[in-house]
């Protein structure tokens, strides 16, 4: 049979492809790299940290100056001090709320907008010259007509959140059903599916790797956005919260906030590639796979 | 419904496609009986696609017609199943996914789809890669999961687009051999488009020969092989002369489509003079 195929686990691997290593071997060296990586990370954050502690407690200053720079120390107690404050857990809370409902109201109308753009070209004719005039413009640059369009302050830096997170995830899903094979569009149609099938059978699943990319992209412009937004217009938030540390001259707060931000930027990313790695099971396979 | 409840019945009548002032195909007609094997060949390019195009419903003709048991092809449907070389599985569905996706249009339910699926799946000699994706399956295994899909939902005719075109030699013969199978068990009508000879002769009842831009039948050809047919078969006399007529036919539509440069029947000579020519740029 010349398309007998070899067992590994649960994949099926053609002769062709097939790996020289024994699987107990190439699995103990699985091992080995992934502590390797582990530990030459957590080395550079230590190494990090510990420049960080010599140049604050030395006070060193040559040009760029660490004297008021709060040591690691101070900030450890300004962080145990923050998580016993219900403020400061509320500033972290409606960050999210807004990062929230912005992102979520971007993907339900950046993705359903790229389909239909993608699929129809009069629409994307009469839409896309509008789309590129309007995505240069930041969205931060954004906050002074946000706030007079918008009756309250909460919604105007919500929808400044949504607008960066917009054109990422519009544009991605446009670019991906640029790209999508028309074959597959033709074998559905030969298989009887109608335009409604083709959306949800073909193109979305087609598309969804982009709209990911999109997705990931879009998460990092919209915290960007927020935090710009908060130190502007902001009463409250983790951005609002960095900014009036640096007025009230309590500066261990400030890389408290700084750490936050980062920290919640890297969360959510995560949460979106956990997403896509359970809802697109065939794109899994690609992954340290020959091709 | 016609009359005579005939299935699978194809007739392509003065077909004619032109892009603007180019013109792809021209004046062909053809037709397939109810559950006949018929292959179109013919050098690259010259149309054969189109014309199956044409029957899928994906192409509408300038002039001429197609008809499919009496009735006008308007638009792809389930009625005309269609294989494609590069396979065209969904990526994202699994193997049985793929197959019960015409079932599924259908509005078939879900365990009467699932049980559907699983019989093919297991005629294929597939049935332990239902839960597999296309990507971890071989092209051979890619094919039959491409014939099964286009077969599930009970199509008159069979559409194939050099199907096996990008499968090494063994994988072709053996899914020759699955394809007449499945064609002598369904009774189904088969369209078939190639540019292998031996593959034509093979599987065929009747051959068309086209001609390059613009496409035109050149030749229709009855391949007098009894059925069943075995590999054996390609060492007789009424194979050995059909393949040198088809030889002698496809040549010189294949010099023809080269350019004007090239003479029918001293296509040799252009490659003495080329080899002389690189020769003496050598020295």
């Amino acid at each position: 049979m010349p398309d007998a195929v070899i067992h590994a686990g649960d994949t099926a691997i053609t002769p062709e492809t097939r790996i020289t290593v024994s699987p107990e071997r190439s699995s103990a060296r699985t091992v080995f790299r992934r502590f390797r990586g582990l530990a030459l990370g957590l080395l550079s954050i230590a190494l990090f940290v510990l420049a960080w502690h010599l140049l604050t407690t030395y006070r060193v200053s040559f040009h760029v100056r660490f004297l008021n720079v709060p040591t690691p120390a101070s900030v450890l107690s300004s962080a145990i001090h923050a998580g016993r404050d219900p403020d400061f857990a509320y500033n972290l809370l409606i960050s999210c709320q807004r990062i929230g409902i912005g992102f979520l109201a971007a993907t339900l109308l950046g993705v359903p907008l790229g389909l239909t753009m993608g699929r129809w070209p009069l629409l994307r004719e009469t839409l896309l010259p509008l789309v590129e005039i309007v995505r240069p413009i930041p969205a931060i640059a954004w906050v002074p007509m946000s706030i007079m369009l918008w009756p309250s302050n909460e919604e105007s830096i919500v929808f400044i959140t949504f607008l960066g997170a917009f054109f990422p995830i519009l544009l991605n899903t446009l670019m991906g059903m640029g790209q999508i094979d028309p074959v597959l569009v033709r074998a559905a149609r030969c298989l009887g599916a109608r335009e409604a099938s083709i959306f949800r059978e073909v193109l979305l699943p087609a598309v969804l790797p982009q709209v990911f990319t999109g997705l990931a992209v879009g998460m990092g412009v919209a915290w960007v956005s927020l935090i710009a937004a908060e130190m502007i217009a902001g009463q409250f938030g983790i951005g609002y919260f960095t900014w009036e540390a640096y007025s009230l001259v309590q500066y261990p707060d400030i890389v408290l906030g700084m750490v936050c931000i980062g920290a919640l930027g890297l969360g959510s990313s995560a949460l979106i590639r956990a997403i896509g790695w359970l809802v697109m099971p065939w794109a899994r396979l690609a992954d340290g796979r020959p091709k | 419904m016609s009359i005579a409840r005939a299935r699978g019945q194809v007739d392509v009548s003065n077909f004619g496609l032109c892009f603007g002032q180019n013109t792809a195909v021209s004046d062909i007609s053809l037709y397939v009986e109810p559950g006949e094997f018929v292959s179109l060949i013919g050098p690259s390019g010259c149309g054969k696609s189109t014309v199956l195009n044409a029957v899928a419903g994906f192409l509408t003709p300038t002039t001429g017609q197609v008809l499919v048991d009496n009735e006008p092809v308007r638009g792809p449907s389930a009625d005309r199943g269609m294989v494609f070389q590069q396979y065209s599985l969904f990526p994202w569905k699994t193997v049985r996914q793929n197959v019960e996706f015409g079932l599924k249009m259908q509005g078939m339910g879900k365990s009467e789809r699932l049980a559907t699926a699983r019989t093919l799946l297991s005629v294929a000699g597939l049935h332990a890669f239902e839960n597999h994706y296309p990507e971890q399956l071989s092209g051979g295994m890619k094919q039959r999961v491409g014939i099964i899909r286009a077969l599930a939902t009970g199509p008159r005719v069979l559409l194939l687009d050099e199907p096996f075109g990008a499968l090494d030699a063994q994988t072709r013969m053996i899914m020759q051999g699955l394809l007449l199978d499945l064609w002598e068990g369904l009774k189904i009508s088969v369209l078939f488009v190639t540019h292998d000879i031996d593959e034509a002769i093979y599987l065929s009842d009747r051959i068309y020969v086209v001609t390059a831009a613009p496409g035109r039948i050149k030749a229709e050809l009855t391949v007098p092989l009894p059925r069943p047919r075995d590999s054996g078969m390609s060492e007789t006399p009424e194979f050995l002369t059909l393949r040198s007529r088809l030889h002698e036919l496809i040549r010189e539509e294949s010099l023809r489509a080269m350019g004007n440069e090239v003479e029918a029947g001293s296509g040799r000579g252009v490659g003495r003079d080329l080899a002389d020519a690189i020769g003496a740029a050598r020295h």
